[in-house]
């Protein structure tokens, strides 16, 4: 039980420590293509949209593109895309590509996935 | 194709009678079942095991409905990718790719993988909806298949939300007026792992696949059609290489044909002991007996009389391979080559054993379809019901018996009894279905073992109540009288002996007779004899006394003649009549 907590504490610790150095690794590593999938303007569709732009826009700057797709207007890119749950937000790069299903109230997968600095500046 | 439209005209006159519209599946026996197909515009659950034939089930409905039916269909594929669902139905003879080509069925793959996504908050399964919604919209889709949605319960770490979005897409599913099939996983305790049955309440099909003695039987039962009657019995059914039969027995009516004509049984004192014509077209034959009594030689003579009148006859043996019945024929003078060559005897040959009842009724099935037989032959069918349990056993003679007489086809069925004891029960209970029952047994004593046969019962005709011996030669075989006196029956060399006997009696009394015909004979003669004697006897003195007789009127005459000349001398004058002939005359009869 004793050795277990003491790696966790290591890795908190050592967590902060990352942030300076990761931001500007994985930002020069490309662009960040994000694709939202949202089934029309319900305000469960609203809230992901919301809270993608507000990601992108905080952390990720210009090196960002967002596609905000409806399936209503285009059904066949459900399909081609592999959709099931709406909203699904599909990071396509970095690879490997990702997915999260949701409104996106919970990001800290997400800012983990993105190798974000848990100092996310967007409310959680 | 004829099956097809004959199939599609059952749908139709059942549609006709109940109200609630129906959605044919095209499916072999499973509109029958179910009273014209799944309820149209409603969803259907599909349940079963592993290997049960789901998909298939499911696959064959779109499959039939876009090819036979004109209603193109959505296949929506959770577990199988397009390419593996493709080649799986092409193995049973569906043309899935080019129906996809064709813009009949659009097969959706849907790939969700637990791995492969986070949740980040709150979300629905509108992404399936709006695919479907695309998918049908797109070739204007009447039928739909979701195989299976329960993969969702294992991906989708949300229960609650999978639920409600679940009563909502069978919901939507019906507001859209789609026919469709949902398969599911059997459950310990329900009928579906996740309960699905709880949001498909119209119809329920669960599928099951059993092991019995080794081998497995796959069942279908209707568990629930809201509205509409249907079948509640398990019916077997069969995944073959045109997709799946099922063989309902009750579905079968017992409404066929019986003909009148007479079919001769290739043995003339068999047929003498019908009422002399042999049995009836298309009835069904019983012929039971011990081993070694000739149960086989009996249906060869049957087939080869058949093929003779230029009948086509099919022989399924399960003993024994057609070259060693042909073979062993020989021994009795019976060619069988020339009319398999001709094309109008055909066997064939299987192990009981090589598969179950239903597999084994399905290849019989087709077997008879393609060669179309006049009279059908099952040798032995005991060891075919061996196979399987009783009751399977005597389903199957039934439906076979039936297919048969629907399609006026004679059959004759031999089933092997154990020796020594009265009949098994499973025959008392397959002779109801048999309208003649010829019984071979073995007669034992005296040191010998002869066969003897009798029609135990023959439905609609005249027959003989006695007990015949069956003689096996190498000339054929022959039915001759059993003797049957104060001691009992008496076969083979007993009864020969009796023979013997007898016409030593006879021979006995004629010889008795002969000998009394010639003493009278004898007695007459002498007899004649005396007569003769006698006779010449009273010649005789009849001649003496007409010697007398001549003397006398001689001498009257010439006493006469003496008085008249001395009258003359006198001068009498008396006349004198000349008679003198009378007067012998007289004395003659007198004589």
């Amino acid at each position: 039980m004793k050795p277990s907590p003491k790696p966790v504490t290591t890795k908190k610790s050592a967590a902060p420590s990352r942030p300076p150095k990761r931001p500007p690794a994985p930002l020069p590593a490309g662009p960040y293509i994000l694709r939202l999938f949202v089934a029309g303007a319900t305000a469960r569709a609203q809230k992901a949209v919301l809270r993608v732009r507000e990601l992108c826009e905080a952390e990720l700057k210009d090196n960002c593109t967002l596609e905000v797709i409806d399936i209503y207007q285009q059904p066949a890119l459900a399909r081609t895309n592999q959709i099931v749950a709406t909203p699904t937000l599909i990071i396509e790069l970095p690879k490997p590509a990702r997915r999260f299903i949701g409104n996106l109230t919970n990001i800290t997968g997400l800012v983990v996935g993105l190798n974000l600095s848990t100092k996310v500046k967007i409310a959680l | 194709m004829k099956k097809t439209s004959a199939r599609h005209n059952g749908y139709k006159r059942a549609a006709v009678a109940t109200q609630l519209p129906k959605c044919p599946t095209g499916i072999q026996g499973l509109d029958e079942i179910t009273g014209g197909g799944l309820p149209r515009g409603r969803p259907t659950l599909v349940c079963g095991g592993a290997g049960c034939g789901k998909t298939l089930l499911a696959a064959e409905f779109l499959v039939r409905g876009a090819v036979e039916f004109d209603e193109p269909g959505v296949l929506m594929a959770f577990e199988e990718t397009e390419k593996e669902l493709k080649a799986n139905v092409a193995s049973l003879g569906f043309d899935l790719e080019g129906l996809v080509r064709r813009g009949k069925v659009v097969v959706d793959y849907v790939h969700i993988e637990r791995s492969e996504f986070q949740e980040s908050g709150e979300y629905d399964l509108e992404g399936i909806f709006v695919r479907l919604a695309h998918a049908i919209d797109s070739i204007g889709a009447k039928r739909v298949v979701l195989d299976t949605l329960e993969v969702l319960f294992a991906s989708l770490p949300n229960e609650a939300v999978l639920r409600s979005e679940l009563r909502r897409l069978f919901r939507w599913l019906k507001d859209k007026g789609v026919t469709a099939v949902i398969t599911a996983e059997r459950g310990r305790e329900q009928l579906t792992r996740h309960g699905l049955e709880e949001y498909v309440s119209d119809c329920v099909i669960v599928l099951d696949h059993r092991v019995n003695d080794q081998i497995a039987t796959r069942h279908l039962r209707v568990v629930k059609y809201r509205g509409a009657m249907h079948g509640t019995n398990e019916f077997p059914f069969l995944i073959g290489d045109d997709g799946i039969g099922v063989l309902p027995i009750t579905s079968l009516s017992l409404n066929h044909k019986a003909s009148s004509e007479r079919i001769a049984t290739g043995i003339p004192r068999l047929d003498a002991m019908l009422g002399g014509k042999g049995f009836f077209r298309g009835s069904s034959i019983l012929i039971t007996g011990t081993p070694g009594t000739g149960k086989t030689i009996i249906s060869c003579n049957f087939a080869q009389a058949a093929a003779r009148r230029g009948e086509r006859v099919l022989y399924f043996s399960f003993e024994e391979s057609p070259d060693q019945i042909m073979r062993n024929m020989h021994s009795i003078g019976l060619r069988l080559e020339p009319l398999v060559q001709k094309g109008l005897l055909r066997f064939h040959s299987a192990r009981p054993s090589l598969y179950g009842l239903e597999m084994h009724l399905a290849t019989m099935f087709k077997e008879i379809a393609a060669f179309k037989p006049h009279v059908v032959i099952i040798d032995p069918i005991t060891s075919l019901m061996d196979s399987g349990s009783d009751s399977e056993g005597k389903a199957m003679v039934t439906r076979l018996i039936d297919y048969l007489k629907a399609g006026q086809v004679t059959s004759l069925f031999t089933s092997l009894t154990q020796g020594g004891h009265a009949l098994a029960q499973s025959e008392a209970a397959m002779s109801s279905l048999m309208d003649s029952w010829v019984l071979l047994q073995d007669y034992e004593g005296n040191g010998e073992r002869n066969r003897v046969l009798y029609v135990l019962k023959a439905r609609g005709m005249k027959h003989s109540n006695q007990i015949r011996e069956f003689l096996i030669s190498d000339r054929g075989i022959d039915v001759v009288d059993a003797y049957i006196g104060a001691s009992g029956v008496l076969t083979g060399s007993a009864r020969a002996a009796q023979n013997a006997l007898e016409k030593a009696a006879v021979l006995e009394g004629q010889q008795e007779a002969a000998q009394l015909k010639r003493e009278v004979e004898r007695k007459r003669k002498a007899l004649e004899r005396q007569i003769s004697d006698l006779r010449s006897d009273y010649e005789g003195e009849a001649l003496e006394l007409r010697r007398i007789a001549e003397q006398v009127g001689t001498r009257t005459l010439m006493l006469t003649t003496e008085r008249t000349a001395s009258g003359i001398l006198r001068q009498a004058d008396a006349k004198v009549v000349v008679s003198p002939q009378s007067k012998p005359k007289a004395g003659k009869k007198n004589g």
